[in-house]
């Protein structure tokens, strides 16, 4: 059995295992870490940046980065919120996310999190990008202009068989998110509701499924994301 | 040396229009134009979306009325997806569609009279611009000021239950609708406290024709010879002859009330209108084809529907319908300041209908989406509170939208916007020595009887005003009348 030891988290101090990294026991202490290329039973990739907290003093991704004894984070505080609400402004910018038009706005987590963090007008101009959608699958469309390079798609979304559906394509800032239409083409429905779940934003859609999610009903329409996990602490206390 | 005038922006209107007066050496009246100076696009930027995007986003092309957008979208997808050509829907999806559009026309109605027109009544055409305003009807007739935001607001609430949001939601989808009516908003919407009751809004709609009836009895010059002349009129109406603002067949009738477009398919739309472009505006003009474009001309909106329908499916809109075409001895009403008339009229027919609806058990249970034979073509035709609302869309086989064609209501009354603003030009302004601000705003009344929405007639996007520009006649410019 593994040998207990303590933590700080915002000055709160948790019993925690060797193992364990910063997130999942943040999660399991009702403590709310913003996360958005990590995704349930996925290999965590820190490369979104939005778990960022400071260890000892210095900026960790809280998805891949262990406990170690002694630690003392800090998460929810002015300067790692201000620096996570940058984060979130440079995708909206490079991007060309219209939220009153997205059907996935009210289950969105970047929309979710931009309100969360209070985010107003990005500081930075928009690229206004000339990007593609491809509509080409009978099941799933392809919104380039709405993905975050997150890989949620890419890492998580395979066929019956193990095969890949989703893969990134070029390099640098051309790099995009491609589908493999002869794999896609005969997915099931269900497999087509998945892919578009696991996409956090709008660039993966289930074709004509749109606004069938009445306002109101939507996931984060009446309490703000991270929620559920903040949830717990209050039910614990 | 003439003058041409320029009215810049035209006030208590939406969207941004400007109006230029040429006048000869003489002062005379020679020439006028509503100009309409934005242009938005949104038929062009909606190419490439998935179909069932356009309710949403093209409703957005209005903040006033994007119900009707909302809807005329709605059921252009509804072709598309094999439900139907406006019958199709499952009874939820219809009455909760219905019921959404009589709130809307409800709140937009009230909004134009109210708080659009009632000032000039109130304080006079040529009445002091610093109360002839929405905030001199609050300060000095503080009870009607009231009514009419209570009013706007039930409207409004309608939309929230049926819609998810009262401005820009996402209730109508292709085939149907995605929610029930619950039943805590159905109790409060039926009997909540007053005002927001919808027997209140009943007597308050009745109310507001008193009020207007009243003033007709003592200002009959200004409501009968103001802006009246001649026209074509267009609208949708029920198969029976009805007035049904969310489906029918469409007719027109001429200035004597003959039918010249005698209850066509809406889907035919394209075989008997046609548009034209002039150079100095952003609108188009819409035209009966069989008429050409000098000729073809005709209006839309509350008047026009009053003229073309054969009665009211709702007894105390009825009872007021009968008053109304009485007045005419039953021939078609071509007096532009009846616009308000038939417009509160309306309103109590919203408000009716509203009731009904709210107590039909079909809209809280059953069927909300029905879906057929995909096709690749939809038009989508309703009557929106300004007048008849064209939407027409093709698809790809990939989804994706390729080809958008809107008739905005406003646009339709273009040419009759022009003929009011030239009316009242030759009776205020022609031959006048001085121009004051109040001849100014007489052109603007003439407008505003239409309640144009100049932001969706072009699809449009920037400020809300009008402005009036003066000329002489080798072009210079003499003067500019802004009004911020």
């Amino acid at each position: 059995m593994k040998k207990k030891f303590k933590i700080l988290i915002d000055g709160k101090e948790l019993s925690v295992k060797h193992g364990q990294t910063i997130l999942e026991v943040a999660s399991n202490n009702g403590i709310y870490i913003p996360t958005l290329c990590n995704y349930v039973n996925l290999e965590p990739q820190a490369s979104c940046r939005v778990c960022s907290v400071k260890v000892n003093g210095r900026p960790m991704t809280a998805c891949t980065t262990t406990v170690r004894p002694k630690m003392e984070i800090e998460n929810d505080t002015k300067e790692m919120n201000e620096l996570r609400k940058i984060i979130i402004e440079t995708m909206f910018i490079t991007g060309n996310h219209f939220c009153p038009s997205c059907e996935k706005s009210g289950n969105c987590e970047l929309q979710a999190l931009a309100y969360r963090l209070k985010m107003d007008v990005p500081q930075f101009s928009y690229s206004f990008s000339n990007k593609d959608i491809d509509a080409s699958n009978p099941k799933l469309m392809i919104d380039h202009n709405r993905c975050i390079k997150c890989k949620r798609c890419a890492r998580g979304i395979k066929t019956d068989d193990g095969k890949d559906i989703f893969a990134f394509k070029n390099r640098g800032k051309k790099i995009m998110i491609s589908i493999d239409n002869e794999l896609a083409k005969n997915i099931s429905d269900e497999k087509a509701q998945e892919a578009m779940d696991i996409c956090p934003v709008g660039a993966i859609l289930k074709k004509e499924r749109g606004f069938i999610d009445p306002i109101g009903t939507r996931k984060y329409d009446n309490k703000p994301i991270g929620s559920d996990i903040e949830k717990l602490m209050e039910v614990r206390s | 040396m003439g003058k041409k005038i320029t009215i810049e922006p035209v006030t208590r209107v939406e969207g941004h229009g400007k109006v230029t007066i040429h006048l000869d050496d003489n002062n005379n009246f020679k020439r006028s134009r509503l100009h309409i100076v934005e242009f938005r696009g949104f038929e062009k930027f909606i190419q490439g979306r998935p179909y069932w995007e356009a309710p949403v986003t093209v409703q957005r092309l209005c903040g006033i009325c994007p119900v009707s957008h909302h809807l005329a979208a709605a059921k252009a997808m509804d072709v598309i997806v094999g439900a139907g050509t406006g019958d199709g829907l499952t009874p939820t999806g219809e009455k909760m569609r219905r019921l959404m559009h009589f709130g809307q026309v409800f709140q937009s109605h009230v909004l134009h009279f109210f708080h659009l027109a009632s000032p000039d009544l109130l304080f006079g055409i040529d009445g002091d611009p610093a109360i002839r305003n929405v905030i001199g009807i609050a300060k000095m007739h503080k009870e009607l000021a009231v009514q009419a935001v209570m009013m706007r607001k039930y409207g409004q609430e309608i939309i929230k239950v049926t819609a998810g949001k009262k401005i820009h939601g996402t209730g109508a989808i292709p085939g149907g609708i995605n929610r029930h009516l619950e039943i805590h908003n159905k109790i409060s919407l039926i009997n909540g406290p007053d005002p927001m009751n919808i027997d209140k809004m009943i007597e308050w709609s009745l109310g507001g024709l008193d009020f207007f009836k009243n003033y007709h009895k003592d200002h009959k010059d200004v409501i009968d010879n103001f802006a009246a002349y001649p026209s074509k009129h267009l609208s949708m109406v029920r198969k029976d002859g009805a007035l049904d603002l969310y489906h029918g067949v469409l007719r027109a009738i001429d200035s004597e009330g003959n039918k010249i477009l005698n209850d066509v398919d809406t889907q035919d739309y394209l075989k008997h209108i046609a548009e034209e472009v002039r150079s100095w505006s952003y609108m188009k003009f819409p035209y009966l084809k069989k008429y050409g474009p000098k000729d073809g001309w005709y209006r839309v909106g509350p008047l026009a529907r009053l003229n073309t329908v054969d009665f009211i499916p709702s007894p105390l809109a009825q009872k007021e319908f009968e008053i109304f075409q009485a007045y005419t001895d039953g021939k078609p009403n071509n007096m532009s300041m009846h616009y308000h008339w038939a417009r509160l009229i309306e309103i109590l027919h919203c408000a009716e209908m509203m009731k009904e609806l709210l107590n039909d058990p079909n809209l809280m249970k059953g069927e909300l989406v029905t879906k057929g034979k995909k096709g690749n073509e939809g038009i989508g035709v309703l009557e929106a509170p300004r007048g008849t609302l064209f939407h027409h869309y093709k698809i790809n086989k990939d989804d994706q939208i390729t080809m958008a064609n809107l008739i905005v209501s406003t646009t339709n009354n273009n040419i009759p916007m022009n003929l009011a603003v030239e009316s009242a030009a030759k009776q205020f302004i022609s031959g006048q020595e001085k121009i004051d601000e109040g001849m100014l705003n007489a052109v603007e009344v003439g407008i505003r009887a239409y309640d144009p929405c100049l932001s969706c007639a072009t699809h449009a996007i920037g400020k809300l005003p009008l402005q009036v520009k003066l000329y002489d006649s080798n072009n210079n410019l003499l003067d500019i009348k802004t009004k911020d």
